[in-house]
């Protein structure tokens, strides 16, 4: 099939393996400076090799609180994303009534507009209401977006399970409770859990919305970014970096098998 | 024992069974009590709040006590539209979006082409995670990266060092305007940085709508005499362009918003975000942060209408 026609030129290639470099190497160099010997400076390449500030970090109870915290905005977010995000999407996924179009327009506008609108508008909203700004107005912030990841997941896997499926389900004398349970929520597995793995993703790292409502609390985030502005201990803003990347990649890394999986089967 | 507790069962299943048929029959019903939880949270909080947020613009603020004044004006607009340093914001903001946009789809299009058309299948998943990765991998560490990479004596410095392209870097940095003291600290350094953030997000849409290209169309272009090239412009770029201003939505949004890499990496001159930013926390400034960050959603609006007729949102 392949003629010499559909070869790429070398520069093709060249720009294409280019672009793919450009988006690799900084994340690379991170880890690299996480075991650089050099404390004052940005130098590169870096002098020496050390794990050093790996026992470091670990002793540090800030950096514990930080994660403490992320991880428990995260895992709220993430449950109040699935509950509401699934109710959206199975209510929005056959059904056809006027205004239908004007949901789920508004239903993408959180990832359409910029993530300062979002944390602009709480924030607006939280001090007009005086709610003091905390733990829960950092969930408020992070279910928003996470609804609309979790609903994008289950309103695609939805519209590829035949309706058929449930009806015959029903024929066959199952009530609501045992379709869902035993029909529906089978075939929703793997989307809930794909959706519900990128939403703790996203808001473990989020940070342009969260700046706006957490008041003072730290997120981990938060504690890289006061060490942007104010680097006081750059060998342990490393670590931290090289910690975030992890948690977060681990968790996409298994949604994007379990969606892959899912559809090659279909 | 056995008896009472198998009549709770078939009494229980015919609850839920009478439940079940009673929705099946009136699925009108059965949406609403399904959607009420999620919009009654969605309109309180998301919609309710950029409501909130647009009332807020129409507020002003009292010059002498700071406090916010809860009227209606269009003072605050007028301060936003008058104000030849917001001008100056709201114009620069625009300018480093368009030239954005224009170097991620330049650079995008290469490898979305070569994912689309060259790859083996093999190659093409390897390609897709390589390009889905780096757009998942944590927004600040990314940027904290950068502000490694462009440091004085970082990486990229070392780098051009060492191939011989350091009195480059130097003329590059003393240009006027986009030059500066550091790659850190110019419109150069903001300019890669974003470029290299927002790619994944332009090369995506890009490679949708080229997969969807026929072979056979391509074929059927070489069979009537085109050349390579005419067919990659008369036939390839056109069904493509769908897919660039599907990518180029992200670019420029994304850029319009971000306030956090124009206050690590870069020059002093302030963007839309930033402005938002600092007028709601230092100056407690709420009805003009509002105000600025109208003027996003605006742009945005109107970029959304305009690409809408290219047939963007068909390559998403």
């Amino acid at each position: 099939m392949h003629s010499s026609y559909d070869r790429p030129s070398l520069l093709h290639r060249a720009a294409a393996v280019g672009g793919l470099v450009f988006m690799h190497f900084p994340v690379l160099i991170i880890v690299l400076y996480a075991f650089t010997t050099e404390d004052r400076t940005y130098q590169f390449p870096p002098p020496g090799l050390t794990l050093h500030w790996f026992t470091d970090a670990f002793t540090r109870s800030d950096i514990w609180s930080a994660l403490g915290l992320s991880l428990g905005v995260a895992a709220c977010a993430t449950f109040a994303a699935l509950v509401l995000g699934s109710l959206a999407s199975l209510g929005l996924a056959r059904s056809r009534f006027w205004g239908k179009e004007a949901i789920t327009l508004a239903l993408i506008l959180p990832i359409a507009l910029p993530g300062i609108i979002t944390g602009i508008s709480l924030l607006a909203a939280l001090k007009l209401a005086n709610v003091e700004l905390g733990f829960w107005t950092i969930v408020l912030g992070h279910a928003t977006f996470c609804l609309v990841i979790v609903y994008n997941n289950v309103i695609a896997r939805l519209r590829r399970i035949p309706r058929s499926l449930t009806e015959a389900s029903m024929d066959l004398g199952a009530d609501g409770l045992q379709t869902l349970r035993y029909v529906l929520l089978p075939q929703l597995a793997s989307a809930l859990l794909a959706g519900g793995m990128l939403a703790f993703a996203l808001s473990f790292d989020e940070i342009i919305v969260t700046l706006f409502t957490a008041g003072h609390q730290k997120t981990l985030p938060i504690w890289i970014y006061d060490q942007l502005f104010r680097p006081r201990e750059r060998p342990l803003t490393n670590v931290v970096a090289v910690m975030v990347i992890l948690i977060t990649m681990l968790p996409i890394i298994a949604a994007y098998r379990l969606t892959r999986s899912s559809e090659e089967r279909s | 024992m056995n008896v009472t507790g198998g009549g709770a069962l078939s009494a229980a299943g015919g609850w839920s069974r009478g439940l079940s048929t009673f929705f099946y029959r009136r699925p009108n019903q059965y949406v609403l009590l399904l959607l009420v939880p999620p919009l009654l949270w969605f309109g309180t909080v998301y919609l309710g709040s950029l409501f909130s947020l647009l009332l807020q613009s129409f507020y002003s603020i009292n010059d002498f006590t700071a406090e916010i004044v809860r009227e209606p004006t269009l003072a605050t607009y007028k301060q936003l539209l008058t104000q030849p340093a917001h001008v100056d914001i709201i114009l620069r903001t625009m300018t480093m979006a368009i030239a954005v946009t224009v170097a991620c789809s330049l650079i995008g299009f290469p490898v979305a082409y070569y994912m689309a058309r060259y790859a083996t299948p093999r190659m093409k998943t390897f390609f897709y995670i390589a390009v889905l990765l780096p757009m998942w991998t944590s927004y600040l560490v990314k940027v904290y990266a950068w502000r490694l990479i462009l440091a004085k004596s970082g990486m990229l410095t070392w780098l051009l060092d060492t191939i011989g392209l350091g009195r480059a870097l130097d003329a590059a940095l003393a240009t006027p305007v986009i030059g500066g003291p550091t790659l850190a600290s110019s419109y150069i350094g903001m300019f890669i940085v974003f470029v290299y953030m927002w790619l994944p997000y332009m090369i995506l849409p890009i490679h949708a709508a080229l997969e969807r290209v026929p072979r056979s169309l391509i074929q059927a272009s070489a069979d009537l005499g085109a050349k390579p090239g005419q067919t990659f412009r008369n036939v390839i770029l056109p069904l493509a362009f769908p897919g660039v201003a599907a990518g180029s939505v992200f670019t420029f949004s994304l850029t319009l918003g971000d306030y956090i890499i124009p206050g690590v990496v870069g020059a002093p001159g302030y963007f839309i975000g930033m402005m938002v930013y600092q007028q709601q926390g230092l100056a407690g400034n709420i009805p003009l942060a509002a105000a600025f960050s109208v003027v996003p959603i605006v742009i945005i609006a109107i970029y959304l209408t305009i690409v809408k007729r290219f047939g963007a949102f068909d390559a998403l």
